[in-house]
Order: C-alpha cells, then structure tokens, then sequence
C-alpha cells in the first residue's frame, strides 16, 4: 500500500503548492521523456473513471501481462467533478483519465494532456475509421475514444400510449404523461432536446439561439418529474417515469422488459468517453500501454458487456454475442447511423451564457 | 478576563502551547480557504475555464441579478423554515432527554447522532424511496384505500425541507440539550414553588437562560441548510435550485470560478452576519445575568 500513499502525498503536496502559488504565473516543470528509463515492470499507473465503467479483471489482467501496478480510482462524479478535480491538482496525480470527448480540449488548453505516441498504440488500428475522426479530436491525437453512443427518449411502451419519435414528446409531452417524465439536468444534455427540435446545432454559441432553447425548456420543466443524470432508468422499473431523457447504453439498465430507447427524427448527438495520458505523468510508457490494452478486442468488447455501450473497435464489436445485441438494440446502431448526428465541442466563451441559461432554467 | 494575562511566562507558553493546535487548524482550514475564496471572487474566468488575474468587481454586480437574488431568497426561506421546525422539535427533544434520569441520558444523545454514522448520501436516498410515487407511503396510503392519486412528497420545496431536517436536526438538539442540563431542575422547580404555572416558568426561567443553545443550534442548522446542494438535487429533483447548487454549477459545470467564488462569499457574509449577532445577543446576555448574581 506504500506507493498508495505516496502518490496521495504526492498529490496533496502538489496541491498545497499549487494554492500556495495560486498567483505564480508559470510553475510547470519539464515533461518527463516519451519513454522513461524506468523499466515498465516498475512503472505504476493512477488511471480514473466513473464507477462500475471499468470491466472486473481488466485492470488485474494488465498488471499481469506487463508488472505495471495499477492504481484504480473510481472518483468520476461527472465530466465536470473530473476537470474540476484536475484543476485543483494542476493535471498532477493521474496517469490516465477517462472523459467525455468535448472536454479533451479543455484539458489541453489548460496544458495537462499531451500528445499521443501512436507507436506505442497499435491497436488503434482496431478503431473503426468514424472513431478516428471524431470532431473533438480527428486523428485521435490526443484521446483514444473508449466507448460511444447517442442519446435519445428511454420509454415504457406500456405505460405511454402516443408515438414516441420527436424530441417535442419530451418538451411538450401527451397530457397522461404529464410529472412522468425526467430530463438529463447536466449542463451539456439540458438545452439539447430543445435546440435539436428547433433545428440549431447542439454546439451553437448564439447568445438568440441559447435564449430560445432555454425558454422552451423552462417550458417543459412544469410537466417533469424530475431532473435525473443517475437513477432515471430505476424511476422507469418502478414506473414513477413513463419516459426518461437517457444516453443509450443506461436505458439499457432499466430491468422492466417493456423498456424502449428511440432517437427521435430530429437527431441527436453522438459523444464519446475517451482516454487520455496527463502530461504530467511519470510513466508514459505504461500510460500508452494501459490504453493499447484496452483497445485489445478481447478486452474491449467486455467494457461492450459491462456497460452495455458500444465501443468504437470493430474487432471487439464483432466478438459481441449476437443475443446481447438483440436484447440491446443500441448496440447494433452502425457507426455510420451514428457519425450523422453532431458531436459536442467545447463552449468556448459561449460557456458564460450556457451556464445561465442553465441556471436560469433551474430556477424557474 | 484581562487580569488573567498578567500571568507569568511559563503560562504564557503553555497558553501557546495549548493554542498552537486550533491557531493552525483555523489558519489551514479556515482562513487560507477563505481567503483564497475572496481573491478569486475579484478575478475573471477565460474561456477556457481559467483565471485571469486582472481585478474586476464584475462577478458582485452579476450576483446581483434577479435570477440569483430570486435563489438567494428562495434559500434563505427554505433555511427558516426547515430551522424554525428544528428548533421545535430540537427542543421538545433536548427537554425530553435532558430531564430524564441521567443513566438514560448518554444512550438517548446516542440515538440522536446515531444517523451521523451512515453517509447521508445514502440516507437521502432512502427518503427518495419513502416519498417518490411509487414509493413506500404513497403505495402504503393507496393500498389502504387512503388516497387515490399520489400525494406531492417528492421534487418539491416539503421534500427539501424534509430532506435539511432530517440532515441537520442533531446539530439542534446537542447545543439545546447542553443549555438545559446545565440548567439543572433548581430553577424550575424555584420558579413552580412561586406560583408559575408550567408554562410561565418555561417563558420566564427555561426558555430565556436557554438561549444561548437556542441561538447556537438555529445557527448550526441555519448556515448548512442554505449552503447544502445534495438533498435539493436529490430529494428536490433538481427543479428547485438552492444558492449551493449555483455555487456547485459554477465551480464545476461553467468552471467559473471568479463567479462562483462570489456567490460564496454572500453565504459567508451572511454566516459572518449571524455569528456577530449570536456573539452580541451571548454579550448582552452575559450581561444581564451577571446582573442578576
């Protein structure tokens, strides 16, 4: 448990210095060398993800291959609580880091990713080719996409009678479905049914076009349940919701089987959780080999079956049991189904006037 | 009390001594936070979620808005209400322990903080699972014919109070329960010898040398209930903002930090206001009872 502890000290003190020097402008050291001259046998790796996102074993199954010793955290809360948890640290701590495509780039304009070595990736070729062009990131120079997919209306067909086929089922919903329905309430999904219904793009940073999205959804929240990102599908079993705003592979968790997902024919967005090495990790080496393990078929059609989200590798695709994919239908949607719909980019300066649309729409 | 600092050195040094501890907690966890928050509050965000160091009283001016005044009020009510309650039940429930024999005393303060031994994360769930539709009330109430349509329990204003109550109500009874056992039965018992009636001796003697618990646990369970943000997303649903939801969204969600350090410190100015007000009414009341001796 020592090297536990020292990381943490390690951490710690970083951070203390980095509050310490809150006002220094410049305190970053120089990275260490693409390959370090520790042996990776004696290398050790922090990488952090959402809780029940790693499949059992996979970690102990690369400790074994390679004698790296793997540090698990399961600390995501959100894409946000990850960034948040990096900008108090400055980037130190974690080797590799899983998180939503759209916040790659934040991570690197703040300097704490770095450039991929595809050499020592080669299974990136397992990637399907749509995976390598992901507007965040096309060429993958900096992320490696973990998983993938849509979000869409997650449903009960026997506990909602109309056709379900438009995000404005969702807005402005049938009268029987009125307080039994819930929206996804985090930042980046919250104004979405409503700029996809209005036909504006789900990146958009016009100030007219945000205020529209916004009063359309304080509209719909006088007939919700809930905002719910976390329990919506056990609000399904139950049958408290007839209908949950869900990504596709956590509609999948709802047990009832009258349990329906639709991507209404306005479209959606197609996102992804990726991998990322921090720049400033010690361990490089062992960072890209963790990733090169993951990408092995043989183990990234398990993160298929924990998960129940696609992943974007076509070998690893393949090895999936048809009878899971015929029980979820999400996950024979094709890469080409997915790549028409538009992929969440950073905010930019537009993330001010998001975050009080937001805010606003909360308060109502 | 200032006759006492005419002691020699040695007790100044242990004073240090026994200070030294608490000074370094106050100063690291305390004061440095603070501190770093009040700074940050007079900064700027860039776009990429950073912090640009040029002063700006920007972020006041936009805590100004009425949409943060309208939460700002929004949970200052919520924070009367559920204290108002607390303080209710608090002292019915300190009164009750703090007069029965005293080998039952210890076991029943137990019971009062028993709950603080789970996360209460998972005990808010388990509120989720009382209140929501389906949940065990409103399907025990149906079943018995009781109601026919579910009652409003759930992702509402009653559910976020409920869910602060439950939170904080031992942080009420502790400072209460401390003020009346230290008040012993004497008085009362004086105050009944000449002629008051139960309820006059509680206004006239209980209530008014209680205050000090009174004014600490309104102010333990006051200042967390306006800051809390997990039980309104949970047990509110997210429909209902509070002003930690806000400060929680633009630390994490608009990675504003200047702004959201401005939102805090309009709770920590309002906590400051309410400790400055306990520390006078505590003086006028020491005052009064050294009167009185």
């Amino acid at each position: 448990m020592r090297p536990i502890a020292w990381t943490r000290i390690a951490v710690t003190v970083a951070t203390i210095s980095v509050i310490a020097a809150a006002c220094a402008s410049d305190t970053s050291e120089p990275s260490a060398a693409p390959t370090s001259a520790v042996p990776l046998e004696d290398q050790e790796l922090v990488v952090s993800n959402w809780a029940a996102y790693t499949p059992e074993g996979l970690v102990e199954d690369f400790e074994k291959e390679t004698g790296v010793e793997v540090t698990l955290l399961e600390d995501h809360v959100n894409n946000e609580d990850v960034v948040g948890k990096l900008q108090a640290s400055d980037g130190v701590g974690r080797d590799v880091v899983f998180i939503s495509g759209p916040y790659v780039k934040t991570l690197l304009d703040n300097g704490w990713i770095g450039e991929l070595d595809h050499s020592q990736i080669p299974n990136l070729a397992n990637l399907y080719p749509e995976a390598t062009e992901l507007a965040y990131d096309p060429g993958n120079v900096y992320s490696v996409p973990y998983t993938w997919g849509t979000t869409g209306l997650c449903y009960r067909t026997d506990l909602v009678d109309t056709e379900i086929d438009s995000w404005l089922d969702l807005l402005a919903p049938d009268p029987s479905l009125e307080g039994k329905i819930t929206m996804l309430g985090t930042e980046r999904w919250l104004l979405q049914p409503a700029l996809l219904s209005l036909g504006y793009s789900i990146n958009t940073q016009d100030a007219a076009q945000i205020d529209e999205a916004k009063e359309l959804t304080i509209a719909a929240k006088q007939h919700l349940l809930a905002f719910d990102d976390t329990v919506f599908y056990e609000k399904l079993d139950s049958g408290e919701a007839s209908m949950v705003h869900a990504w596709d592979g956590w509609c999948n968790y709802a047990v009832n089987e009258n349990v329906e997902f639709v991507v209404p024919s306005e479209g959606s967005d197609v996102f992804s959780d990726t991998m990322v090495i921090t720049e400033a990790s010690e361990n490089k080496e062992a960072a890209h080999a963790f990733i090169n393990f993951v990408l092995e078929p043989e183990n990234h059609v398990k993160v298929a079956e924990l998960v129940l989200y696609k992943v974007p590798n076509g070998p690893a695709m393949e090895l999936l049991d048809p009878e899971i994919v015929k029980a979820y239908p999400n996950l024979g949607i094709t890469p080409e189904e997915l790549l028409a719909f538009e992929t969440e980019l950073d905010l930019g300066d537009a993330q001010t006037a998001w975050s009080q649309a937001v805010a606003e729409i909360k308060a109502s | 009390m200032a006759r006492r600092d005419d002691a020699g050195t040695g007790n100044r040094a242990q004073g240090a001594l026994f200070l030294g501890p608490g000074l370094v907690y106050w100063l690291a966890l305390f004061l440095v936070p603070v501190g770093l928050i009040l700074v940050y509050s007079f900064f700027r965000r860039t776009s990429i979620g950073g912090i640009e160091y040029t002063f700006t009283l920007d972020n006041y001016v936009r805590a100004t808005e009425p949409l943060f005044v309208k939460v700002f009020l929004f949970s200052i009510r919520t924070a009367l209400i559920t204290t108002a309650i607390a303080l209710v039940l608090g002292y019915a429930t300190a009164y009750f322990i703090a007069t029965r024999p005293v080998r039952y005393r210890l076991p029943l303060l137990v019971l009062v903080v028993l709950p603080f031994w789970t996360n209460l994360l998972i005990r808010t769930y388990a509120w989720i699972a009382l209140l929501n539709n389906e949940g065990l009330i409103n399907k025990g109430l149906r079943g018995l014919g009781i109601i026919e349509s579910p009652l409003p329990l759930l992702n509402n204003q009653f559910s976020i109070v409920v869910g602060l109550l439950y939170a904080f109500l031992p942080l009420m009874v502790l400072p209460l329960y401390a003020s009346i056992e230290r008040l012993g039965p004497r008085l009362r018992e004086a105050g009944a010898d000449l002629g008051g009636s139960p309820t006059s001796v509680f206004r006239r003697v209980t209530f008014p040398m209680t205050i000090p618990g009174v004014l600490a646990g309104c102010i333990f369970v006051f200042v967390p209930s306006l800051a809390n943000f997990i039980v309104p997303d949970l047990l509110g649903g997210g429909l209902k903002s509070m002003i930690g939801n806000l400060i929680q969204q633009q630390f994490f969600q608009a990675r504003d930090w200047p702004f959201g350090a401005a939102l805090a410190m309009w709770v920590i100015a309002i906590t400051m206001i309410l400790l400055v007000f306990q520390a006078l009414m505590l003086r006028r009341e020491g005052r009064m009872s050294g009167r009185g001796a």
